[in-house]
């Protein structure tokens, strides 16, 4: 290329690469490197997937009721999972009264289907209801006793109805004392922050299931002579005060990001510390949480696995005793099918979780940005 | 007036929840069954353990069991920290790479495993490392003195004979020296603005030395070499599965988080920074090292410090799978065998809350080395 | 909140108020359930069938309690422990009696404020190995490493042989039983030892169970008995004589079947005791005349209870062994009704 000809011609901008190889071109062989990447990828895909296709679908056992319909001891047993699936959805909930536990399920979806949709009026007070009336009068319909419903002993409750019970109270319940105990930290008084820091990371520092086991041997001892309190009770207050540690901590890191300056207006307008705390800082800082709450809230729906300790039957439990029923003990492949459904069904809820979150970040961000 | 008012009146209701647990646990007291007390640490524990970096045996007493789970505890996290710390970095990264498979794996890889329990995690891959190793009589041969099975890994064992101090000594010693070269090297850099490399005397030093040692003492150390009798490996030393599961489990889930915070960390960056970078004629290597990483690590440092805390505290579900630690050993078999749960709990929880105490102290003061230090108004 | 684990460490030294003198008969009446602690997750003995309910020997021995209180096998409440908290529960009365798979031993007798019924299953431990390796005996399994699930004896019993046989072996002790099973079944182990009743439960779920052979040994005494809080004897003596009652029922050929018949026209003296015709055997204890008649009527006689759960004709397929009646060369024994 002679030089005149060069500063004849306009440069022109490069022309913008479309088409199918052109996307593989830029995003995966750009490079020598990123084609070493782009084969080990593929490689690692080739090797990993077919096995489990065949075990998981093409091989597996599907249409039966009874052990004997899964000969096939190399590849996964649904049979299995289709005939304890009523158990693993209620546990020992009495088959007579479940519907209400489908009604619980139907008002819960219908909730979060809600939340879902992107612009909705009143969205604020449908998550109200959502954390505060619905699990409360959700509880009482399930535990029954009142209305003229059967009264259904919580120790039958089980399956993913207990473990979202287990998770869906935790959360409600994390979440304010893990508040008050943020602003606890941060308060001006010695006493009343040096008690919620000892509170906080004295639950931070030991493993939930050390507290399951205090809850389930040492809790009896404190209480008064004869006071007998409910497993599921027991195991959702050592949940909730456990997780309102872990929801301090991200309620804290929202408040520090609160400029100084926010404080000093504020008080500056003459607002009381209530006042100030609701009407200024909080708004800004519950923008900034939000998705650390949704992560400890995905912590919070895993670590249910864990109430089996003090003896209820969760969703994973369901599968572990299923697996025990000698009618279904004729080899390890059930064992592995119902651990597999156990970790898909974890996946999806906290997938949907975590997929929500990530919505309401950017979300957020884009709030940000019209401000 | 009002603060005085508000303290007192919070630590009246503290005192009062005390009373109140406090005055149960003495009621239930006077109506005791049991002799309790913490003497049962010194009874002979009576059973095995497969994995004690102490000398132990069916004749030690509770207490060496329990130091045995704590040791084993505290090798599994401090293993697992580095391990989920190096793949999390990795994994983080990669979800910014610029080739699209690699990003959508990482991606993939973090959603994967992070919307799964744990318990499942371990429990997959303690079967999947047990699975496809043969038995002992078939073991994979490592130049004759390492053995791979379902059983472990059989590693020779060092037998120390005398004259072996030498060796710890002479790497004592070049160890210090090493640390003085680096000490000149960086303040000749600082005065001067020369940059002398001091990573091949280094190396030199920190193995030249011990050789050295170890021939003058006339080779003061011998392997115990693992045999095959009856069903298993005698002799040498052994890397439980238990172990290797419970350590890959843990880090790789542990993994995801850190990828994310490293991630965010990342994104956390001006892109002006990188862009300022580039223009002063920066590498990119360059532009990682010294622009990127070092305001990425202060965003990353504090969320990073509460995954080192969660996975120490995640070794608890070794249980499950077999691995020797706190939960297994103390708060599982000897709470079953001495029947005193108040004790053993209130040992296992001081002992994890002291962990967590220390990781905290120790990265807290690392995040104070690496803060940005602003100029105080 | 910080107080409350200060308190725990500092009473450390402590505990347990066993709620002795309180009447439990009348606390289970008033309240209209008797609460039993059961093991989770057993085959055979406690676990949950695919309609979600709980089913097993250990649960069937809680349904005759229910039963002979309150004419109503239904009438119970069941409460999953473990080793850890079985003890505690049991103390601080969260449950009336623990129909669990516990060893009778000195120490949990005399030592921690509770009482052992009677034997409802006489058990061992003992070992089980894969055929290929041509043992015979557990003496031939010196250096063999060993599978176990937690336990309140197992690892001890093995321990305590081994050492006294001098030989060596390496224990691998698992949290959960079944994970021990699925361990050994990889090839973890050379062996996996547990209670010879759990062996053949839980033997079920290897990938081929006909490649694996149970020892003949049996290196321990496992008797398995219900246990109640100390202090309360006139409900230990409910809950002994009920169970003995389903052995009696045994001895005298009275089945779930036959009752109604034979409380209407038999001659023999000791059924018409025990069935209350006769004499209210049952008052004397707090106890209806038909709560003899209402146990093995709604839940069958011992041997029933064993048959449906454990016997050759399910899936475990145990044979009576030791657990047969003591006139057909086994150890259970009724003391008379009379």
């Amino acid at each position: 290329m002679s030089a005149p000809a060069a500063a004849a011609t306009i440069a022109r901008p490069p022309e913008a690469a479309r088409g199918v190889l052109a996307w593989l071109q830029q995003n995966l062989f750009a490079s020598p490197l990123n084609t070493l990447l782009t084969l080990a990828s593929l490689y690692l895909l080739y090797i990993m997937a077919p096995p489990l296709l065949d075990w998981g679908i093409f091989g597996a056992s599907w249409l039966g009721s009874s052990s004997s319909d899964c000969p096939n001891r190399e590849t996964a047993c649904w049979v299995f999972v289709r005939a304890r699936f009523s158990n693993i959805v209620y546990g020992s909930y009495p088959i007579a009264e479940r519907w209400r536990a489908d009604i619980v399920f139907a008002v819960a979806a219908a909730i979060f289907g809600l939340l879902v949709l992107p612009r909705l009026p009143g969205k604020l007070w449908i998550g109200l209801a959502a954390l505060v009336v619905v699990p409360a009068v959700s509880s009482i319909f399930l535990a029954g006793g009142v209305f003229g419903l059967r009264s259904v002993e919580t120790t039958l409750w089980g399956g993913l109805m207990l473990t979202l019970v287990v998770a869906v109270w935790t959360i409600v319940t994390s979440i304010p004392i893990g508040l008050l105990l943020a602003l606890g930290r941060r308060s001006s008084y010695p006493l009343v922050r040096a008690l919620c820091v000892a509170f906080i990371e004295l639950w931070r520092g030991v493993p939930l299931i050390s507290v399951l086991f205090m809850a389930a041997i040492m809790f009896p001892l404190f209480l008064p002579r004869g006071v007998e309190f409910d497993k599921l009770l027991r195991a959702l207050v050592a949940f909730s005060l456990f997780n309102a540690a872990y929801m301090a901590e991200v309620f804290r890191g929202g408040l520090q990001a609160i400029p100084k300056g926010q404080y000093e207006a504020a008080q500056a307008l003459g607002l009381g510390y209530w006042r100030m705390t609701g009407l200024v800082v909080l708004p800004q800082a519950i923008r900034i949480v939000i998705p650390g709450i949704v992560n400890t809230c995905i912590g919070i729906f895993k670590e249910t696995t864990l109430v089996l300790v003090i003896g209820l039957f969760d969703f994973l439990a369901t599968v572990q005793t299923g697996v025990s029923d000698p009618a279904w003990l004729i080899g390890d492949h059930i064992r592995v099918t119902g651990y597999f459904f156990v970790g898909l069904g974890f996946w999806v809820f906290c997938f949907g979780m975590s997929r929500y979150s990530q919505r309401l970040d950017r979300q957020l961000a884009a709030g940000k940005a019209y401000e | 007036m009002r603060a005085v008012f508000v303290q007192a009146s919070v630590a009246a209701a503290v005192a009062a929840i005390a009373y109140f647990f406090v005055h149960n646990s003495l009621e239930n007291l006077e109506r005791l069954n049991v002799k309790t007390g913490f003497q049962f640490l010194a009874r002979p524990a009576g059973f095995g353990i497969t994995q004690h970096l102490i000398p132990y045996d069916e004749d030690s007493s509770y207490g060496r069991a329990f130091l045995v789970a704590l040791l084993n505890t505290l090798l599994v996290s401090a293993i697992s920290v580095v391990l989920a710390t190096i793949i999390g970095f990795t994994v983080g990264l990669a979800r910014l790479s610029r080739n699209w498979l690699v990003a959508k794996l990482a991606t993939a890889y973090v959603e994967t495993i992070r919307n799964v329990p744990l318990l499942l995690h371990l429990f997959f891959w303690y079967f999947a490392v047990l699975r496809p190793l043969p038995g002992p009589r078939q073991s994979v041969v490592f130049g004759g003195v390492a053995f791979l099975n379902n059983r472990g890994l059989y590693l020779p064992a060092p037998i120390l004979e005398p004259g072996f101090a030498a060796i710890p000594i002479a790497l004592l010693v070049a160890g210090l020296a090493t640390g003085a070269l680096v000490w000149w090297s960086r303040r000749t850099r600082l005065r001067t603005g020369r940059h002398h490399s001091v990573i091949w005397y280094a190396i030199v030093l920190l193995i030249g030395l011990p050789f050295v040692a170890d021939v003058l003492a006339g080779f003061p150390i011998g392997w115990d070499i693992p045999r095959l009798a009856g069903f298993n490996f005698q002799g040498g030393v052994v890397v439980i599965h238990e172990f290797v599961a419970l350590t890959v489990g843990l880090s790789i889930y542990s993994a995801a988080y850190v990828a994310e915070i490293v991630r965010a960390g990342v994104l956390a960056v001006p892109k002006g920074q990188v862009e300022a970078a580039r223009s002063l004629g920066l590498r990119p290597g360059q532009v990682n090292r010294l622009v990127v990483v070092p305001q990425a690590l202060r965003v990353i440092v504090p969320p990073l410090t509460s995954q080192y805390l969660n996975l120490t505290k995640n070794s608890s579900l070794a249980a499950a799978i077999a691995y020797p630690e706190i939960m297994l050993v103390f708060a599982g078999t000897v709470l079953n065998q001495t029947g005193q749960p108040f004790e053993v709990m209130t040992i296992t929880m001081a002992v994890y809350l002291g962990l967590s105490l220390i990781i905290s102290l120790v990265m807290n003061w690392y995040n104070r080395r690496i803060t940005l230090k602003e100029r105080t108004s | 909140m910080t107080s409350r684990w200060i308190v725990a460490a500092g009473f450390a030294c402590a505990v347990l108020p066993g709620l002795a003198a309180a009447a439990t008969l009348d606390d289970v009446k008033a309240r209209g359930a008797l609460h039993c602690g059961t093991a989770p997750n057993i085959p055979g003995y406690a676990f949950t069938d695919d309609k979600g309910d709980r089913r097993g020997f250990d649960i069937d021995l809680c349904k005759a309690m229910a039963a002979a209180i309150f004419g109503d096998a239904n009438k119970f409440k069941l409460t999953p422990v473990g080793p850890r908290d079985a003890f505690a529960a049991l103390q601080t009365a969260a449950v009336d009696i623990l129909t669990h798979r516990f060893t009778w031993t000195y120490n949990r007798d005399a030592g921690s404020g509770l009482n052992f019924t009677r034997v409802m299953f006489y058990d061992g431990q003992g070992f089980m190995v894969r055929k290929s390796l041509n043992v015979k005996s557990v003496n031939e399994l010196n250096g063999a490493s060993i599978c176990v699930g937690q336990g309140t004896t197992t690892e001890l019993n093995i321990a305590d042989y081994f050492r006294s046989h001098s030989m060596k072996y390496t224990i691998v002790t698992f949290a959960d039983l079944d994970e021990a099973r699925r361990a050994y079944d990889e090839g973890r182990c050379d062996s996996w030892s547990n209670d010879r009743g759990s062996l053949a439960a839980r033997g079920l779920g290897l990938k081929n169970r006909d490649d694996h052979v149970i020892l003949p040994e049996t290196i321990s005494k496992e008797p398995i008995a219900p246990m109640v809080r100390q202090g309360d004897s006139q409900w230990e003596d409910i809950a002994r004589w009920t169970f003995d009652a389903l052995i009696a029922a045994e001895e005298l050929g009275i089945t779930s079947a036959n009752v109604d018949e034979l409380k209407a026209k038999s001659e023999n003296p000791e059924i018409k005791r025990l069935l209350g015709v006769t004499d209210d055997l049952g008052q004397k204890n707090g106890l209806p005349a038909s709560w003899a008649y209402d146990a093995i009527k709604q839940v069958g006689n011992y041997g029933e209870i064993f048959e449906r759960h454990l016997g050759p004709k399910t899936r475990l397929g145990m044979s009576r062994g030791q657990n047969a009646l003591w006139t057909n060369g086994g150890m259970m024994m009724a003391p008379p009704f009379r």
